[in-house]
């Protein structure tokens, strides 16, 4: 069947709860997901939305309370072995064994997968090539920096070429140089390996970097579509400004007529409206009755945090 | 005592260090930091005026938190001068702390102390009177909308609650001068929003603030912008205007049919030196590849492109991301 083979990860009305002091959590709420085969895509939300859960149920490292998940056609409960044979992971808070070298490092994960001493010969020294690690093998694990100790993390989470990857906030914490390159890594693995990678990050501008994006908050899947069609889901046209007196300015605009949503950004405020130059004199004009100014006025383009914000505060008024 | 003077001293500040002389709050000349050979802060110099929010952006060991312990007092300048509202840190660490506020990435809060004990303990340690102090909590607890949870542990907090918490700490003292050491790490867009709409609520009243950050999205929020890198500050000014001046080079956004296989030709290319690229990288359905000039490198990339099989929709010219120009900026030249 050349539907199913396409479907690399998927999941129905997946259901994770967890029993707490104070009663139940439902950490992933009914999630429908389908990831195909060589894309990228982004489990994108805060702290808490269930991204890590879902990431492990998906895997067989948790086991679900109801539905179904599966990765390439394997059974996430049933049939972890296969899962674990053919996916790459790397956990969040995942360390390295700081006092084995990075060679040592490739090694022993090689070791665990169980792949062979001539696999090994031949794969570790392009993938710590691919890391941009080749100098540094005999340098300790604890004594690299931040960014390095994730691209080695990404070397030893292929070594036993996987044709799927998941990564839970790969580059938290790692610096904007550091982000770039882990990135670029990713980009030559869907370029040239055709790998499915299927990460989950907190930041916003990561989501640009994915094929497709999935929203997650509060256990739910808001929803699943390309970065550029997220951005079209906000409403109306967006206008930026400054505001001399902030919050009497905001409680004014908010409530003005063909003022959609407003959203505060720093001492700007972002004002999404359904006519840009008709409001734009409008606000200018209300604001100026109250004795206020506004610099800088502006029509943005919305971005995929501004979507976002958008998009939870719907969900939460629901 | 020798007084540094700013060129852009605004004269609205007058800290109490500087004896009624007008001076920014900040201000750093040749600021210098050597761990024996490593030059960890490699003469800065900058300044920052009243009420103003400076950012400074920068990979981890460019210096950023060496800089603020040294501002703080905390730790030894090896050269160069720095001036805390006319404090020198080097000497008078002790007044100037009492007018200065700082919180740590490591959001510094006892988890066994309510939120209320936690602003309480702050207050303490700043001195503050048992009045001033009950004035201060309630004030505190209203500008981090922390109404209701006052008395919950701070353990049971989530990170966008901590954060608030941790700010109103550093602020319990009134500081005109405040130090984020990277505050939003690990904390969700909306309550980082909610914090920036603080931050600016607190600059507003007349506080100066200096923020490091890992953040592209904050860098973008800050008035003005430093990039740090290997200890020198290459860059520094508005956001909009580093966008404008310091990106080399122009970002290409290309739109085609196999975003994989033309991923794969202009790697190629680049490897090989038949074309210029400075950086190739996938977005999504998309590739944006930094060349040169745009408008002399649309027709080369595309006829590539068509001599590899593959359907270009569209090369378009856009506009560079804060993440562009600072790793444009950081990145050595004429390799």
């Amino acid at each position: 069947m050349a539907t199913t083979d396409e479907v690399t990860i998927s999941t129905r009305g997946l259901v994770k709860r967890f029993k707490t002091r104070t009663g139940a959590v439902l950490a992933v709420n009914d999630v429908k997901l389908k990831v195909l085969r060589g894309e990228t895509f982004g489990l994108i939300g805060p702290d808490g939305a269930g991204k890590t859960t879902m990431t492990r149920v998906i895997l067989g490292l948790l086991t679900r309370t109801a539905g179904e998940s599966s990765i390439l056609g394997y059974d996430s409960m049933h049939d972890t072995h296969k899962i674990r044979e053919r996916v790459g992971y790397i956990a969040q808070q995942f360390a390295l064994p700081g006092d084995l070298t990075v060679l040592e490092n490739m090694h022993f994960f090689a070791n665990v997968q169980g792949v062979s001493r001539a696999e090994q010969r031949r794969r570790i020294p392009d993938l710590l090539e691919f890391a941009g690690l080749s100098n540094f093998t005999g340098r300790l694990g604890g004594q690299l920096s931040g960014g390095m100790k994730k691209k080695l993390a990404l070397a030893c989470s292929l070594v036993h070429e996987p044709s799927v990857v998941m990564l839970d906030e790969p580059t938290l914490g790692v610096d904007p140089v550091s982000r770039r390159e882990f990135w670029n890594l990713l980009g030559k693995l869907r370029a040239e390996k055709g790998l499915t990678i299927f990460v989950c990050t907190p930041y916003m501008d990561e989501a640009e970097r994915c094929n497709y994006v999935g929203l997650m908050h509060q256990g739910k899947l808001i929803t699943t579509a390309s970065p550029g069609e997220i951005k079209k889901m906000v409403p109306g046209r967006l206008l930026e400004f400054t505001p001399s007196n902030f919050v009497p300015a905001w409680r004014l605009v908010e409530k003005m007529e063909g003022v959609l949503e407003v959203q505060t950004y720093g001492a700007m405020l972002h004002v999404f409206v359904d006519d840009v130059d008709r409001r734009r004199t409008e606000i200018e004009t209300a604001l100026a009755a109250q004795r206020m100014t506004c610099q800088g006025m502006r029509e943005i383009e919305p971005r995929m945090e501004e979507a976002f914000i958008s998009l939870i505060r719907k969900q939460r008024a629901q | 005592m020798r007084w540094v003077r700013s060129r852009s001293a605004q004269g609205d500040v007058r800290g109490p260090g500087s004896g009624g002389q007008d001076m920014d709050p900040i201000v750093v000349e040749n600021l210098t930091k050597r761990f024996g050979a490593f030059v960890a802060v490699d003469h800065i110099s900058f300044s920052v005026k009243a009420g103003e929010v400076y950012g400074w952006l920068g990979p981890n060991g460019a210096g950023k938190t060496t800089t603020i312990r040294m501002l703080l007092g905390l730790l030894k300048i090896s050269e160069g001068s720095a001036r805390v509202l006319g404090y020198n840190p080097s000497t008078h660490a002790k007044a100037m702390q009492a007018q200065v506020g700082y919180m740590s990435q490591l959001f510094t809060l006892y988890n066994d102390l309510t939120a209320r004990e936690n602003i309480r303990f702050y207050g303490q340690a700043y001195g503050l009177s048992q009045d001033g102090l009950k004035r201060r909590q309630a004030e505190i607890i209203e500008m981090a909308g922390l109404q209701g949870r006052e008395n919950e542990l701070t353990a049971n907090l989530s990170g966008g609650w901590k954060q608030r918490l941790a700010l109103g700490c550093a602020i319990v003292h009134k500081p005109q001068v405040v130090f984020l050491d990277e505050p939003t790490a690990g904390v969700d867009p909306i309550s980082r929003r909610d914090f920036w709409g603080l931050i600016y609520s607190m600059a507003k009243k007349g506080m100066t603030i200096l923020v490091t950050t890992h953040y592209m999205d904050e860098a973008e929020l800050c008035q003005r912008v430093g990039f740090i890198s290997d200890g020198r500050l290459v860059a520094l000014d508005t956001p909009d205007q580093l966008k404008r001046t310091r990106m080399h080079g122009h970002v290409l956004e290309i739109s085609c049919a196999n975003t994989e296989a033309a991923m794969r030709a202009l790697l190629a290319a680049r490897e090989s030196g038949q074309l210029p690229l400075d950086e190739v990288a996938l977005y999504g359905a998309q590739i944006h590849a930094v060349v040169p000039d745009a408008e002399s490198y649309k027709e080369p990339l595309a006829g590539l492109l068509a001599s590899e099989g593959i359907a270009v929709h569209a090369i378009e010219w856009i506009a560079p991301t804060l993440e562009d120009v600072f790793i444009s900026s950081v990145k050595p030249r004429g390799e």
